[in-house]
């Protein structure tokens, strides 16, 4: 079971690697496609993906490592990115934060068990004038109040069943 | 009413029109006549910045658009980029055919991520409607647009980090010289320039480089695009003359009362009451365009602390007056904030400031040190002595 995991992951890998054509630019694509569809860049992967681009794996590793909306850390099905910079902190983000986490049960930098959710920080995200912002994957809610989170929170378990049998069919590419 | 009144009664495509009937040095003397000046905030001539790529030989040569607006209190390019797409693309259009490039790059920052569906959607109706592609409008010119999604680092608003990062690199900045002009993506002849400043390229080519003059200062041409926030009453994108004093900015967008501005965000300068008078320009203030106003109940030791855990956050950690330099003034606000900060020693980190914009790699070290040496010198009474009452 695991060696099939493996193999789809390093098949999935070469058909992105073709698309993108197999030199080095294609690198933070790659990882991007990657990571959005698992969740985390792990060693096995980026081995793959060194292979492929004829890099060394630790030439992937330093990318990764760099870049806040990589790395290769395992994270939740929905990422939560409040915004710490000063118009958003202006605005009441401690607040919002204080709420996240006691409606998660879980602090900044953390997943929840079941792998719903994670809490990250982000610098200016550029939604200054309807502040307090943040992003739950690609999806943007401003003006946040303490009172919202409940909501946001459970719009995204609402859509998670579907989403999770959904992954299923999902390939890449 | 628009937000952005000049963009929005442009006519669609008559810049680019324009240009396919100009010549490439005439394209380039527009531009320098107009004396446009990068409104990424750098403040470089786009005129002379597309005459070197003109100028390089190479087999190809990039039009790059840099949309990861990462400075702290700026969103004009998002206001932009959902409203005036298209401005955008003929501005890299014109650009295309000014250096001769055939291939295009909009860098959108990852934060953005929502906006990429809206611009590949008018991307592909360019395409159809012959704007992009091959043989353009009739014409020999053939340009393509493509996007790449940047990962989350403030640092890739720096022209070379951005390059890296579209290389598959780390977004650490390059030495410059060799400039992107010359040595640019893939080692090419490179334009890098700013959103607002392709989408103002293409109003230039449309209505002539004195229209454009018409506005602004000797100086400073033209308009500006604001991104405005922070203490007042209609936060917002706003669009001024270059020269606006600070104390008009702030009557427009109801912040008056307020004791210090902050212009060019987390990197600019941090601009006390007393000093409104002075304008908005390359040659007084320069910004990028955010301003973030600062009510009277607002304690600058807080801002400081927010910009500096910022630029910790975000420095690439290549040299060492930036990756170090930021981490001693952080712990130096801690120590103002609970009031054990010797005057000698606050002489000693406004020193390493100054150390930091001598002697870093690119503009963020170089320019991180400015909001805490500006508050140091302005806001002082509010710095020493503190005791925990104040944090």
């Amino acid at each position: 079971m695991l060696m099939t995991d493996r193999e789809r992951l390093a098949g999935e890998i070469q058909a992105l690697a073709e698309k993108h054509g197999k030199c080095r630019t294609a690198l933070i694509p790659m990882v991007q496609e990657v990571k959005r569809k698992y969740q985390k860049i792990d060693s096995y992967a980026m081995q793959v993906i060194a292979d492929q681009l004829g890099i060394h794996p630790v030439e992937v590793y330093s990318v990764v490592s760099f870049y806040a909306f990589l790395g290769s850390e395992a994270h939740g099905k929905y990422i939560i990115r409040l915004c710490r910079t000063i118009s958003c902190d202006m605005q009441g983000k401690d607040r919002v934060q204080r709420q996240l986490e006691a409606d998660l049960g879980i602090s900044f930098g953390q997943t929840t068990a079941d792998g719903k959710f994670s809490l990250e920080w982000a610098n200016c995200m550029g939604m200054c004038d309807q502040g307090p912002a943040l992003l739950v994957n690609d999806r943007l809610y401003t003006r946040v109040t303490p009172e919202k989170v409940h909501e946001i929170l459970e719009e995204c378990r609402r859509t998670f069943g579907v989403h999770a049998t959904e992954r299923k069919e999902a390939h890449l590419v | 009413m628009s937000p952005l009144p000049t963009f929005s009664t442009m006519t669609p495509e008559a810049g680019l029109k324009k240009a396919l009937t100009l010549s490439r040095p005439d394209i380039i003397e527009e531009m320098k006549n107009s004396g446009l000046k990068g409104r990424g905030g750098a403040g470089f001539p786009t005129g002379m910045k597309w005459n070197f790529a003109a100028a390089a030989r190479a087999d190809e040569k990039f039009v790059i658009c840099n949309a990861d607006e990462g400075e702290p209190g700026t969103f004009k390019d998002r206001i932009i980029l959902q409203e005036h797409a298209d401005l955008v693309f003929e501005g890299m259009t014109i650009a295309g055919k000014a250096v001769g490039a055939k291939e295009g790059i909009l860098f959108l920052r990852g934060e953005y991520t929502y906006l990429k569906s809206h611009l590949e959607a008018v991307l592909a109706k360019r395409r159809e409607q012959n704007l992009l592609g091959k043989g353009i409008l009739g014409t020999d010119l053939e340009f393509d647009i493509r996007i790449f999604m940047g990962a989350g680092a403030y640092i890739c608003g720096e022209e070379t980090a951005l390059i890296e990062a579209l290389e598959g690199f780390r977004g650490e900045p390059r030495n410059r010289p060799p400039f992107p002009v010359n040595t640019g993506f893939l080692g090419r002849p490179s334009v890098v320039n700013n959103v607002e400043t392709l989408a103002s390229s293409a109003c230039i080519l449309q209505k002539g480089a004195d229209w454009w003059k018409q506005k602004g200062t000797a100086q400073s041409t033209g308009i500006k695009i604001f991104s405005i926030s922070g203490d007042c009453q209609k936060p917002g994108v706003y669009e001024f003359p270059m020269g606006i004093t600070v104390a008009q900015l702030l009557k427009e967008v109801g912040g008056e009362g307020a004791k210090a501005v902050q212009v060019g965000g987390a990197s600019g300068q941090c601009i006390p009451a007393s000093q409104f008078e002075r304008t908005i320009a390359f040659e007084d203030i320069p910004t990028g365009g955010s301003i973030i106003v600062f009510g009277p109940h607002r304690d600058m030791l807080d801002v400081l602390h927010n910009f500096l855990d910022f630029f910790v956050d975000e420095s690439c950690g290549q040299c060492t007056p930036c990756r170090r330099g930021n981490v001693k003034l952080l712990e130096g606000v801690e120590l103002l904030k609970e009031g054990k900060c010797s005057m000698a020693y606050l002489q000693e980190l406004c020193a390493l400031g100054e150390t930091m914009q001598i002697a870093s790699k690119c503009g963020l070290g170089q320019s991180s040190p400015s909001a805490f040496l500006s508050v140091v010198k302005n806001f002082r009474e509010e710095l020493m002595g503190r005791t925990f009452s104040h944090v």
